[in-house]
């Protein structure tokens, strides 16, 4: 008789402490996630950039979700750097081809992949870009050669939606 | 303790202290037993005090005029420096009051390693202290991004991006802190938020700290545990308040100095260009304070090993009362420890050095070298000194070593006639 007294109360017990626990999970979850990036800033997810001013040789920058894109009209010998660098050489192993699928524009984040800094066009060891922040080195293809950072310079989603215009995003 | 007894003159006070025991707990801090032979490192608890305080007040002020927008924040605090009465006074001091706090925290830290005041039976206090200090550095930094200069961009980029170094989660973290896909208004309306928000944990943890304390009581420059109330303590007041007072009146000294002379040498001069996420300024470097550990961070050539590297180097800390292998609490007994001590001081102080220094050549090697040896000393010095060190003996008492190597008064007052 008390043994059963004691069973029913444990089970009160355990119960209770799984719907509580249910409840607050389901009271804190909305206050962590309210932090998360919002409806507003979500929809500026796409941008449409004109490239046509834009000569070999020339870097214009633009700014994507409050980030700096690079689109890089790249010069003939740029693209062959790129293009002989050998993959063993590479810390984040990716070929050029992979990277600017029309070999003449580089479109990618410029945020480097240490801390986020903004890296110095044509600067560094290998001609690409050069982070002042940790001194993290990228080639022509914006490629982590030297320094710090974990990866190559990232690649967002792009398009040419025609001849003269990239659409981000 | 030794005043649970005490009971207030008046009848009122009588009445009110049944009710509510506040005239006993200002008893026990006035009558608080301390060690007569506390020296004027001991002051740095009551300057800290003032510095937390004074950062809570000017800070108040400034938030009634300050607006925590993107677009807006950068000519607000300009607002406050030129239009506002006073502003720029009060802004001066909030900000070299942050410097001042952490000259003074690490003065206070630096003590408490030199006379092991960390050692039993005082850890918690000095885990407390060390929570506080974390909670300080979060609160500098969030200060430091209100402004929403160029600095204040980018050291908030660096900072938060220092969270991407987790694998798996890493980048959810940092879009989650972000509230975005950079560092933008929601950023800065969060970080505001907790920067109002931690003054307040901090003064919490302040009153834990020194209620830790006055369990066991402090300890001091020679490092014994004392009786009390002894011949060896003094109550608190009027004996120290007076003592912390012409410390703290010393300590206004070099604070003023700072914010009527040169209140801008210990801040940046990119900071009054207005945050722009389309430039990064050439040469990052974070407050004076945060160097040496900036410094660890970036002698590790790997992200994750070198964030790893930075959070030990502060969280070794909390573990040393464990690491400190020696029952001997003050560095005057240990001959060794003592030289080991100093070394110390200069290694932190060469990593602040070389912090402040692009990461190359020389700088960086001696970074890496430093960076060996600050691990050394916590994790092989300490613990292994605890059981080589040759110690000098202990005196008895606090008096013993005044009057002439005896813990008998009597005797020693003889020798004196």
């Amino acid at each position: 008789m008390a043994e059963k007294k004691t069973n029913r109360r444990d089970f009160l017990f355990t119960a209770t402490y799984a719907v509580g626990a249910v409840g607050v999970g389901a009271t804190v979850w909305p206050m962590i996630d309210q932090m998360n990036p919002d409806a507003s800033v979500k929809a500026l997810a796409s941008t449409e950039v004109d490239v046509s001013s834009v000569s070999p040789g020339k870097t214009i920058t633009v700014l994507w979700r409050g980030k700096p894109v690079f689109i890089r009209r790249r010069t003939n010998e740029e693209i062959a750097e790129a293009k002989a660098v050998k993959m063993e050489d590479l810390k984040h192993p990716e070929k050029d081809e992979d990277r600017a699928k029309n070999p003449e524009w580089l479109v990618m984040l410029g945020v480097c992949t240490h801390l986020g800094c903004v890296p110095l066009d044509q600067k560094g060891d290998y001609n690409g870009w050069f982070c002042p922040c940790h001194g993290s080195h990228y080639d022509t293809s914006g490629r982590i050669r030297k320094g710090p950072a974990p990866t190559n310079m990232e690649i967002p989603k792009y398009e040419f939606v025609d001849a003269n215009t990239i659409k981000i995003g | 303790m030794s005043d649970h007894e005490y009971t207030p003159k008046s009848k009122v006070g009588k009445w009110f202290n049944d009710r509510l025991p506040l005239l006993t707990l200002a008893n026990h801090l006035t009558e608080y037993p301390t060690p007569k032979n506390l020296n004027y490192w001991w002051t740095f608890g009551g300057i800290l005090t003032f510095c937390l305080i004074t950062q809570i007040v000017t800070g108040l002020v400034l938030a009634m005029h300050y607006i925590a927008h993107a677009d807006m924040a950068f000519d607000s605090v300009e607002h406050i420096m030129r239009d506002v009465n006073y502003g720029w006074l009060i802004r001066y001091i909030h900000a070299n009051g942050a410097s001042m706090f952490f000259l003074a925290v690490y003065i206070h830290i630096f003590r408490s390693l030199f006379y092991g005041s960390y050692k039993a039976p005082r850890e918690i206090i000095w885990i407390i202290g060390i929570i506080i200090y974390l909670l300080m550095m979060a609160a500098a930094f969030m200060g430091y991004v209100l402004p929403w200069g160029q600095m204040s961009f980018w050291g908030a980029t660096v900072i938060t991006n220092l969270f991407s170094a987790i694998p798996l989660i890493g980048e959810g973290i940092v879009t989650w802190l972000w509230g975005g896909y950079s560092v933008d208004n929601p950023t800065l309306t969060r970080f505001f938020t907790l920067h109002y928000l931690i003054p307040f944990l901090i003064l919490g943890l302040v009153v834990l700290h020194i209620w830790a304390l006055h369990v066991p009581g402090n300890n001091n420059p020679v490092g014994i545990d004392i009786k009390k109330p002894s011949k060896d303590t003094v109550p608190f007041h009027p004996y120290i308040v007076i003592k912390d007072g012409f410390a703290l009146l010393m300590f206004m000294i070099v604070f003023a100095f700072f914010v009527f002379y040169t209140p801008n040498i210990l801040g940046h001069a990119d900071n009054y260009i207005e945050a722009n996420p389309l430039v990064t300024p050439a040469h990052i470097v974070p407050e004076w304070y945060l160097l040496p550990f900036y410094a660890i961070l970036r002698s590790v050539p790997d992200k994750l090993l070198g964030v790893v590297a930075m959070l030990s180097a502060i969280l070794i800390l909390a573990a040393l009362p464990w690491l400190d292998t020696s029952k001997i609490r003050s560095a005057v007994f240990r001959p060794l420890y003592r030289q080991f001590y100093w070394i110390l001081v200069a290694d932190v102080l060469i990593l602040g050095y070389v912090g402040a220094m692009p990461a190359e050549g020389l700088y960086l090697l001696i970074a890496r070298i430093a960076t060996a040896y600050y691990f050394l000393h916590f994790l092989v010095i300490l613990p292994v000194l605890g059981f080589k060190e040759k110690t000098l003996p202990i005196p008895l008492s606090i008096t013993e070593p005044i009057l002439g190597g005896s813990p008998n008064l009597a005797a020693a007052k003889k020798k004196e006639s």
